[in-house]
């Protein structure tokens, strides 16, 4: 199941980073008397895949409902596409909306609606379209996302779970948006649904330009797609750079997430060039074995 | 970027025939918009019947798929002889044209013809009743299960359902039942007043509270308030998977759901009725005093004499019928919905329009069966 786009878009350069698409300026973030973040600086550029990591709580996701407006920051700026989330008016935020896609960690389909009326609920909302145009347009977002067509009749309850991620990418993509945001792609599917994923969100980056904001656990995603890496650790961002780099920083959480054996694992699996500027401690063993 | 450009087209007419210049936005939102007020993309539909050859798009700001396959609806789905694009754009024609060679039709959604749908709904009707007499069996399996070994009941359960559906449900019946003995009451009133048979009252709302209204009252409020909650509460752990973990770990579901809520509904139901019946009568009786001017206390003490006790106890008795009919259908109406939204609405909905209805042919049985009692 892999999208026909892919052998399409395989000689073609990524997309050329730009300006700044969001800027997450001193953000303070608290519920009740918990801190989530203090003074977090964050920023994504036109064309990055930039993937948000961090341990379990560390308000990664928050961060993202955050930047999407579900929830309002305690203080600090967020800007998204250079316009202050807390300022904009409710016309200005619909065509905000239109510009940005996410994709929920479960899907988030709508359980009582096919898979076509999933995708085509988005475009609905915006005014009437005519049919033929509606099941066009449709079809060719599942065939964006390598989803055969066939499955457009079926409910999302009969959906594998790689099958729900896609159909959730593809209603994400409806409005073709520039900036995507990902929670825990691949979160639940097998090795192969995940290198599938992997793929496809590759050939979307570069087929449409897009910009792509993930949360992950998952250490061989980040390795193969990311272009920079957010580590957010006691309450802010520690560092945003290319893995290589990230990987380096003298962090106990860094040491544990990427200098542990599955980290050093994936971190070698880079190309030659990056794994050059790796620190040696990242470069040691990482056989599969367990020493107990 | 501006977004609000709408899309825009002209159409000018050189030495070979009509061109068309496309400018503005060709995206999603701003043909919604445009389509809204009919502008570009209606002439863009009466284009499609003339089929012009030539067409030049570097003008556009910006095009998305969408715009580009409503294009490509009126090309006929290939690209013009004639036309000028941008690299970008034949980037996205020629992903719509890939695209489009292996598409393949949506499987087909089933159908039904109103004779199999009639047919269906009788198939449901036996399933519905042949699991819920499975359900009641099991109950009464279990709680013979639970007699013999009373450590084994779920006491725990039982305190709280008893809790949640009876002690909680006390103001809102109050409330109901005071009102409905006040309009009982006043409506009678102003009946008894023309025959001048005015302490008839006591007789009147004495039999119909304490042996009619009274649990019926209470049981279709019970079951709007208690069964939904119930069918809700098993339908959840349906859709996050709690009912299968209990089997698992070799938790019954008999034992463990349906009976604490069949238990404690047939605890809790004879004492709502206890509650409602004292409630509305004090409310009749006020209504009484104000309107016929008949003393308080003397409808306290004409009560006894005229409703003979027998009322109370088939009223008490339904009250317990009742609430484990509630339990049952609510239940019965939880284990089946499957893990979407859609059907949790449904479930729901259906198991209080039929724990109401199942309420009321119960209530007609018990007037077949009792009509030489208490009368």
């Amino acid at each position: 199941m892999t999208a026909p786009l892919s052998a399409a878009v395989r000689n073609r350069p990524p997309p050329a980073i730009a300006e700044h698409v969001i800027e997450v300026r001193d953000l303070i973030k608290r519920y009740g008397s918990v801190l989530v973040h203090e003074h977090l600086n964050f920023d994504v550029r036109r064309g990055e895949i930039v993937s948000i990591v961090g341990g379990s709580g560390s308000g990664k996701t928050t961060l993202i409902r955050q930047v999407l407006g579900l929830e309002a920051p305690t203080s600090g700026m967020i800007e998204v596409f250079g316009r202050d989330m807390s300022t904009i008016d409710e016309q200005t935020a619909r065509v905000m909306r239109s510009r940005v896609g996410m994709l929920f960690q479960h899907g988030a389909l709508f359980s009582s609606m096919s898979v076509f009326d999933n995708i085509a609920q988005p475009i609905r909302e915006l005014g009437r379209v005519p049919p033929p145009l509606l099941h066009d347009i449709v079809m060719l977002k599942l065939e964006m996302v390598g989803l055969p067509c066939k499955h457009a009749s079926q409910m999302p309850a009969a959906l594998s779970g790689g099958m729900v991620k896609r159909v959730g990418i593809a209603r994400a993509l409806a409005l073709e948006p520039e900036l995507l945001f990902l929670d825990e792609p691949t979160a639940g599917l097998d090795p192969q649904a995940s290198e599938d994923f992997v793929e496809l969100i590759a050939t979307l980056h570069r087929a449409l330009g897009l910009t792509v904001v993930m949360v992950t656990h998952d250490l061989d995603t980040m390795t193969s797609l990311s272009t920079r890496v957010a580590v957010i650790a006691d309450r802010h961002v520690l560092v945003a750079a290319p893995i290589e780099e990230a990987a380096a920083v003298d962090h106990p959480f860094i040491r544990e997430f990427f200098l542990g054996r599955r980290g050093r694992r994936a971190l070698q699996a880079l190309p030659p060039e990056r794994r050059a500027k790796l620190p040696p401690a990242a470069l040691e063993s990482a056989s599969a074995e367990v020493p107990i | 970027m501006d977004f609000d450009t709408p899309p825009g087209l002209q159409i000018d007419t050189n030495g070979r025939g009509p061109l068309v210049t496309l400018s503005g936005q060709w995206t999603a939102l701003a043909l919604a918009r445009d389509r809204a007020r009919a502008g570009a993309t209606s002439r863009l539909a009466a284009l499609a019947r003339s089929a012009p050859a030539q067409w030049d798009l570097s003008a556009v700001e910006r095009m998305d798929h969408v715009g580009g396959q409503a294009l490509w609806r009126v090309w006929g789905r290939r690209l013009p002889e004639q036309v000028t694009l941008t690299d970008t754009q034949r980037d996205i024609f020629a992903r719509i044209a890939l695209l489009e060679t292996q598409r393949e039709a949506p499987a087909p959604v089933p159908r039904l013809d109103a004779i199999t749908a009639l047919g269906g709904s009788v198939l449901d009707f036996g399933q519905h009743a042949y699991g819920g007499l499975a359900m009641f069996g099991r109950f009464v399996l279990d709680l013979l299960a639970v007699l013999r070994r009373p450590a084994r009941a779920p006491w725990t359960e039982i305190s709280a359902n008893v809790y949640n559906a009876g002690a909680k449900a006390l103001p809102i019946t109050a409330l109901v039942a005071f009102l409905i003995g006040i309009v009982l009451s006043y409506l009678s009133a102003q009946q008894l007043r023309l025959f001048g048979a005015n302490q008839y009252i006591v007789n009147i709302l004495g039999l119909a509270v304490i042996r009619e209204l009274g649990p019926v009252l209470s049981a279709i409020l019970v079951a709007g308030r208690s069964g939904s909650a119930i069918t809700a509460q098993i339908g959840v752990m349906r859709v996050t998977e709690e009912l299968d973990a209990m089997l698992v770990m070799g938790i019954p579901h008999g034992l463990r759901l349906v009976l604490p809520r069949v238990i404690a509904l047939s605890v809790a139901m004879p004492l709502l009725v206890m509650w409602t019946n004292i409630v509305a009568l004090a409310g009749g009786a006020l209504a009484a005093q104000v309107v016929l001017g008949i003393d308080m206390a003397y409808f306290a003490r004409a009560l006894p004499s005229v409703v003979p006790i027998a009322n109370l106890w088939i009223g008490l008795g339904k009250g317990v019928v009742f609430g484990m009919l509630i339990a049952l259908v609510a239940c019965h109406f939880g284990f089946r919905i499957k893990p979407n939204s859609q059907s949790l609405g449904v479930g729901t909905t259906s198991a209080v329009v039929s724990s109401i209805t199942v309420v009321i042919l119960a209530d007609a049985i018990f007037a077949v069966l009792f009509q030489n009692v208490g009368l």
